[in-house]
């Protein structure tokens, strides 16, 4: 369960949402929104004020890179630091089953970051949080540069991980796959978080 | 000291013909540097001859407060100079404070004991020696640590997605800044090293050839080469960890954010002459 409250920058806010485990709220807003600096908020990752509850545990309660591993943030521009994709992503029976989910060959370890497509290093990154098996995921755009076929097994995967009881948070420009995968769906606009019906979001 | 040569300002004015030639050199090709070599010229000349006035009133006084006093000015100069050289400055304060205590203490520090154990005036802070001494030290350890946080802040900028993807991976300030830090690290060490490799080969020191030119023997300038050598090596050492330290906690907070918002906005265009 993932209880946010007042949580608010120089930009957005206070916003509140609250998530039962294994829910899924869309985000939907024009860019420039705030949508993303309201993930990076709730991960701490920037100076904010407010509470985030997990599983009836508050975020201040423990170190932020504690906090970081149990609410694991994908931003839309993934970071990478080392030449090749196995530097960024340990080999386990978790992963090797997560990149086959999405489609990649076992090799892809020893591939160059350097050569991946955006849509790769999106997938990729997908992957690399899941295996640090979080309690809840936040996902900013995270079929942006993906093929129909691909955005399939993504969205398929997310399915999977509520199946396991993770709260997601999907920031997302497609109304129709917060359809498809949100039980709620959520307008932000000038900083206020109003919970919308599909039909306006289309 | 018997072989020392006196110079006149005539040998002075005769030697600065080389920089002429490259004056007009630039004014026929329109290089466009005569101007900023005239400047540097003539700056060169009035800091150091006042720098030799300055200093020959100083061991004529022989005061341990003004020497400190001298030292912390001196400290406080290649200070601003380390601010100066960043392209992506730590915002307020710390943008000047980081890069100068961390030089001044490790300046300090290695400056006093050498002064204490190995070279041991008489007295032990006689402004001939200590001045110099320092002098030196500070220089290099200026030229480390600017470097080291040059590279530090820029990398950082260019490499801020990957450092955050490593904090929402979950890794500490510190495990995430490691890769970054270290890079800072490196570049600060880079001249020290470089220097150290060279000595002898294919530079020879300007201390040791300044001796040499006045008649110390051979055998001894080196000894004081080696030793000042260490020295200087050791403080810039103790200052690149100590800037690059301070620098990586005040660009990172406890909740392990990276705080680039703590650089400053924008660059205005560096004024001092390299």
């Amino acid at each position: 369960m993932l209880e946010i409250k007042s949580v608010r920058s120089e930009i957005f806010g206070p916003l509140n949402l609250h998530l039962e485990a294994g829910q899924c709220a869309a985000i939907l807003g024009k860019s420039g929104s705030g949508k993303s600096l309201f993930l990076r908020a709730i991960a701490d990752l920037d100076p904010n004020e407010g509470q985030v509850w997990l599983n009836g545990i508050e975020r201040s309660a423990m170190p932020a890179f504690e906090w970081r591993r149990k609410l694991v943030l994908v931003p839309a521009e993934s970071g990478w630091w080392a030449d090749t994709v196995g530097e960024h992503l340990a080999r386990t029976d978790e992963t090797d089953q997560l990149l086959a989910d999405l489609d990649f060959p076992s090799e892809v370890l020893n591939w160059q970051v350097s050569r991946l497509s955006t849509g790769e290093r999106q997938r990729l990154a997908i992957i690399r949080a899941l295996a640090l098996k979080p309690i809840a995921l936040m996902l900013d755009e995270p079929t942006a540069a993906l093929d129909p076929e691909a955005t399939a097994r993504v969205e398929k995967l997310i399915e999977q991980q509520m199946g396991l009881g993770v709260c997601v948070i999907l920031i997302t420009h497609d109304a129709e796959q917060a359809a498809r995968l949100a039980g709620v769906t959520y307008l932000l606009a000038d900083g206020k978080l109003t919970q919308t019906s599909l039909e306006t979001a289309r | 000291m018997s072989s020392y040569l006196s110079l006149s300002y005539f040998d002075l004015a005769l030697a600065s013909i080389f920089l002429l030639i490259n004056g007009l050199i630039s004014i026929a090709f329109k290089l466009g540097l005569a101007k900023k070599l005239l400047i540097v010229s003539v700056r060169m000349v009035v800091q150091l001859l006042l720098v030799g006035l300055l200093l020959t009133w100083i061991f004529a006084v022989s005061s341990p407060w003004l020497t400190a006093l001298i030292a912390v000015a001196m400290g406080l100069f290649a200070g601003r100079e380390i601010w100066a050289r960043q392209e992506r400055k730590i915002a307020g304060i710390w943008g000047f404070g980081i890069g100068t205590s961390a030089m001044m203490f490790a300046g300090m520090f290695v400056a006093l004991i050498a002064l204490n154990t190995q070279i041991q005036p008489d007295p032990w802070w006689s402004p001939r020696f200590a001045l110099p001494l320092f002098g030196m030290i500070l220089g290099n350890t200026m030229t480390g640590v600017s470097l080291a946080l040059d590279t530090l802040t820029s990398t950082l900028v260019r490499e801020r997605p990957a450092v955050e993807a490593r904090l929402l991976l979950g890794m500490t300030r510190w495990q995430a800044m490691a890769p970054f830090t270290r890079a800072g690290l490196r570049s600060g060490f880079m001249p020290i090293i470089n220097a150290m490799a060279a000595m002898g080969i294919v530079a020879l020191p300007g201390m040791m050839t300044g001796q040499i030119l006045s008649g110390v023997a051979p055998q001894e300038a080196v000894k004081y080469q080696i030793l000042v050598m260490f020295l200087i090596g050791g403080a810039t050492g103790l200052g690149v960890i100590g800037a690059t330290f301070g620098a990586t906690m005040r660009l990172t907070d406890e909740r392990h954010r990276l705080r680039l918002d703590r650089l400053r906005r924008e660059e205005p265009k560096s004024t001092s002459p390299g």
